[in-house]
């Protein structure tokens, strides 16, 4: 271990940002810039019988509208399901819909215009003649007969089902169980709301036919490919160059492959000029794929003594209009894979059907899936807590884990690496002083303020993942990632990841991985991702795999600069390089034992460039490129205490106290991860308590802005206590685990749990999220209040 | 029909024929090329356009830029006083009170307001008066730390 992984480096990429520099793809401007609109659909369901774009097109200032036809003739290509389960029946999705529109926000037709304020009048004289249909909606609902089919060719709009576990032992397990619990759950619909709405910009070069798209991506190689192959098989790839600037938060909802990039580019072409589109914020609760969006009945078998020997999950996903990108895997493959939780299980079993209703298609949303698995498992426990009378967190430990025991394999296909959930729980009771708040909450209670106390443990699988095993569970390409490092002659050093930060911190963060592995300064490396032409090959950032990945290929590059460091050493100073020895405090290359005998990063930099004296058979110059391939996921694991008081009058619940303890193995920049955990859990407190999406029974999205799809803000929080224990990741030799979504995927049910717990006077088991205080207060009038 | 408008910002006088409809981050963005400025929501809610005009924190995208015919407006790029960073940006980077940095410029500009209000301003002030800027990166604990270490190493406030 070197100097540099393990310290709170301040990151590097924050200079540009606190003075307003941040390069946007909003903040493009090219010379003859056109502005793109795109025509969205009213209706959640409707036949296109005409459209009329005479007026619109007269208009000053506009330069051309197209519709669907116009792509479709052209060569313009569906867009893509890249992940896909068994039997799974994928719908027609085109950029520009010719036919039907099927979610409020559909495209319809796309404007283009000297600006956007001509561009989006222009948009309210496109006269659309459409025949309404009538819409479907519910997860569960959406599956009746007689109900409105989403795709005529879509029986019952199933788009699939896809089973995993162990069924004979479960079986047996709730036959015979000493106790059953029942729960049935909704995760509700969630919109990413990534501060950056999505916005592309292309440029055309007629002289030399390439194509450069800038693209608010998470993963611009895999945009790239993409296009090329699929939506706009126009383009060759090796001409096509896809940047994902500075981007401003994903969360998930920028993984995909949208159809204004495909709609951008394509007008961008046809009129050979520069083109941009910038989403509204009410076009992003449109047309981001949303999150979430499940109906789980569920079953939870224990001996007397709180052993837990079954679960049984039947759980209906809404996968929205269309399947969007990887659409099928989050409510399958990531998410039943983790109904172990932190437990050891024999018998599970968890069966998905993926459903189509008449609203914005779901996709991953920070956690995709994993948090599904764990509120449905976390909050099943504590009910059955209660219903044995245990403490909640005495039956949690009945059932971990031992540390003793990885690896462990579940029955749900996971061979969890490493973990110590004890000792996270000890951390979590000692941090929070939990035998104290238990006295404390009596006290209240005494008094008669409801006051609860929640807990919450999960683990999730990090790092996607071996390419062999994701190919095998549906995904099209593998997600291996590329690590390039260029040493220059001076001994300044380019790092090149295909991982992508959009808040994340990789030009830091990746710049102390190489400058550990290096001996070097942090300063002294340049990290650039986000740009298909500098960057060779990349899968991006999602799944919380850019340090277990994307950072282990950059280590492993860097080894690989060290070993050719030593072999031009030993050369240079006529000694076997078994008698030298690399200095990780300085990066010079020293004989064992006599420092001072020793070649400068530098010099050797130099050396290698000049080539005027290599050994035999070593080429000149000092650059690498590595892929690395995981091995397996890697498996973070979280605790998280809360407690919170409802207000008896209104309804209202306080987070009084917040301590999450996490284990994500060895940590490269703990304050880079203690932002990535609070962040985590303002996202999940926010769908425990606030956030929901929610569609009238006419595909109507009634909470399509700000004002009405309430996002948490800073007034909702108290200071969050955060620490860690650290378990390394055998699975790379970083030892790092993924820890991005954490928190996300633990708080929910820790803040539920809470509520709940404070209102066990008024007899309640479950309270859909998100608590609101009318729900709430409504509860308190219903039970007694 | 375009009107002519004139303004200072950042120190610079700045003019432009706009058109009576043109908002105001739109002036400050497209015309001034000042894209430090964000848009994040068109609806006043999140805060990212946050801007001061005569000395009143206003979020940009619900101004008209004839609105502010005549004003003094400090936008991000303003701030930091001949390279030396504003003792917020500073604190902002500090404390790590970014991610994404989208909603930065918004959220420092809120700052810069509140302590220009209130120099020593308590944890719930700081919180309630950023009700109006939404990070969806950070959970706000480290803005408002930035707040605070600002706040404590000040004279005199902003």
């Amino acid at each position: 271990m070197g100097k540099h992984i393990g310290k709170s480096v301040k990151r590097v990429e924050d200079p540009r940002f606190i003075q307003g520099k941040g390069n946007y793809v909003a903040n493009i401007k090219l010379p003859e810039m056109a502005h793109v609109a795109v025509l969205r659909s009213p209706h959640a369901h409707a036949k296109i019988n005409s459209i009329n774009i005479d007026a619109a097109k007269a208009l000053d200032g506009v330069i051309d509208i197209f519709v669907g036809k116009d792509l479709i003739d052209d060569g313009v290509g569906k867009m893509p399901v890249i992940w896909q389960v068994p039997d799974n029946k994928i719908p027609d999705r085109w950029p520009l819909v010719p036919d039907k529109v099927r979610h409020v926000g559909d495209s319809v037709a796309a404007v283009v215009a000297e600006n956007q304020y001509i561009a989006r009048d222009a948009l309210d004289l496109i006269q659309v003649d459409y025949e309404v249909l009538d819409a479907t909606i519910g997860a569960k609902a959406t599956t009746e007969d007689g109900k409105p089919l989403v795709h005529d060719e879509i029986e019952n709009n199933i788009s699939f089902k896809w089973g995993l576990g162990d069924r004979e032992a479960c079986d047996k397990a709730f036959e015979e169980a000493d106790h059953v619990v029942k729960l049935d759950l909704i995760n509700q619909r969630l919109i990413a709301n990534a501060m950056e709405p999505r916005a592309c910009a292309a440029q055309w070069v007629t002289a030399t036919e390439n194509m450069t798209v800038w693209t608010t991506s998470q993963n611009p190689h895999i945009i790239r490919f993409g296009l090329s192959a699929v939506t706009l098989p126009m383009l060759d790839e090796h001409k096509l160059r896809v940047i994902s600037p500075d981007v401003g938060g994903g969360f998930g909802s920028k993984i995909f492959h949208y159809p204004e990039e495909v709609i951008v580019p394509w007008i961008a072409k046809k009129i050979n000029r520069p083109c941009k589109w910038v989403a509204t914020r009410s076009e992003s609760f449109m047309t981001d794929s949303q999150g979430r969006d499940h109906v789980q009945n569920c079953k939870l078998a224990l001996k007397s003594d709180g052993t837990i020997t079954g679960l049984y999950v039947e759980l209906h996903a809404d996968m929205g209009a269309y399947l969007s990108s990887i659409a099928p895997l989050i409510p399958t493959v990531i998410c039943i894979t983790l109904f172990s939780g932190l437990y050891k299980n024999p018998g599970i079993w968890g069966e998905t059907t993926g459903t189509l209703t008449n609203t914005v298609p779901v996709d991953a949303y920070r956690g995709a899936g994993r948090p599904e698995a764990s509120y449905l498992l976390e909050r099943i426990i504590d009910v059955a807590a209660k219903e044995l009378d245990m403490d909640p967190i005495e039956i949690r430990r009945k059932n971990f884990i031992g540390k003793d025991e990885f690896p462990y394999q579940t029955p749900v296909a996971f061979l969890y690496d490493s973990g110590d959930y004890h000792a996270m729980f000890d951390k979590l009771e000692e941090i929070a002083d939990y035998k104290g708040m238990r006295a404390a909450q009596a006290s209240a209670k005494d008094e008669g303020r409801l006051v609860g106390i929640g807990v919450s443990g999960s683990v999730e699988a990090s790092g996607y993942g071996p390419a062999a095993t994701v190919g095998a569970l549906g995904f099209y390409g593998g997600m291996w990632e590329h690590g390039g490092i260029r040493v220059h002659p001076t001994g300044k050093v380019t790092a090149f990841t295909g991982s992508h930060s959009h808040g994340q911190g990789h030009e830091t963060t990746m710049a102390q991985i190489v400058a550990d592995k290096l001996g070097i300064e942090v300063a002294d490396v340049d990290v650039v991702h986000g740009d298909t032409d500098l960057v060779t090959q990349g899968m991006g950032t999602y799944g919380s795999r850019s340090a277990a990945v994307g950072g282990e290929a950059l280590s492993n590059a860097a080894k690989t600069i060290r070993n050719k460091l030593v072999t031009l050493a030993a050369h240079l100073m006529e000694v076997s390089e078994d008698d030298l020895a690399y200095d990780d405090e300085n990066g010079t290359v020293h004989v064992k034992g006599v420092p001072e005998k020793s070649k400068a990063f530098g010099e050797l930099a130099f050396a290698a460039y000049s080539g005027h004296s290599l050994p035999e058979g070593m080429d000149p110059g000092l650059e690498t490129a590595a892929y690395y391939n995981p091995g397996n996921f890697t498996f973070p694991s979280s605790a998280h205490l809360v407690q919170v008081e409802v207000d008896k009058d209104t309804g209202e619940i306080e987070v009084q106290k917040y301590v999450a303890v996490e284990d994500c193995g060895n940590v490269i920049n703990p304050m880079v991860v203690e932002g990535q955990i609070l962040g985590g859990i303002a996202q999940g407190v926010g769908q425990a308590l606030y956030e929901h999406g929610v569609y009238d029974d006419d595909g109507q999205l009634v909470t399509g802005s700000m004002l009405d799809y309430t996002m948490p803000r800073a007034d909702n929080f108290p200071m969050i206590e955060s620490d860690r224990i650290e378990t390394p990741s055998p699975s790379n030799t970083l030892g790092v685990k993924g820890v991005g979504e954490m928190g996300s995927i633990t708080s929910p049910p820790a803040v539920v749990n809470a509520v709940v717990d404070a209102l066990s006077g008024y007899g309640v088991k479950d309270i859909e999220m998100p608590l609101t205080s009318e729900k709430i207060w409504n509860l308190i009038q219903t039970n007694g209040g | 029909m375009s009107h002519k408008i004139s303004m200072t910002v950042n120190g610079n006088s700045c003019t432009g024929d706009v058109e009576a409809r043109t908002l105001l981050v739109d002036f400050l963005r497209d015309h001034l090329d000042l894209t430090g400025t964000n848009i994040g929501c068109d609806t006043s809610q999140c805060g990212a356009c946050t801007i001061i005009m005569d000395g009143c924190v206003i979020k940009s995208c619900t101004a008209l830029a004839v609105q502010a015919d005549g004003s003094e407006i400090t936008t991000i790029e303003g701030l930091a006083n001949s390279g030396e960073l504003h003792p917020l940006q500073q604190a902002f980077w500090d404390e790590h009170g970014l991610q994404c940095g989208y909603c930065t410029p918004g959220m420092i500009m809120a700052g810069v307001g509140l302590l220009g209000d209130n120099p020593k301003p308590s944890e719930f002030e700081i919180r309630h008066s950023l009700e109006g800027n939404i990070c969806r990166c950070t959970g706000y604990q480290n803005i408002v730390k930035a707040i605070q270490t600002t706040s404590q190493t000040m004279e005199g406030g902003a």
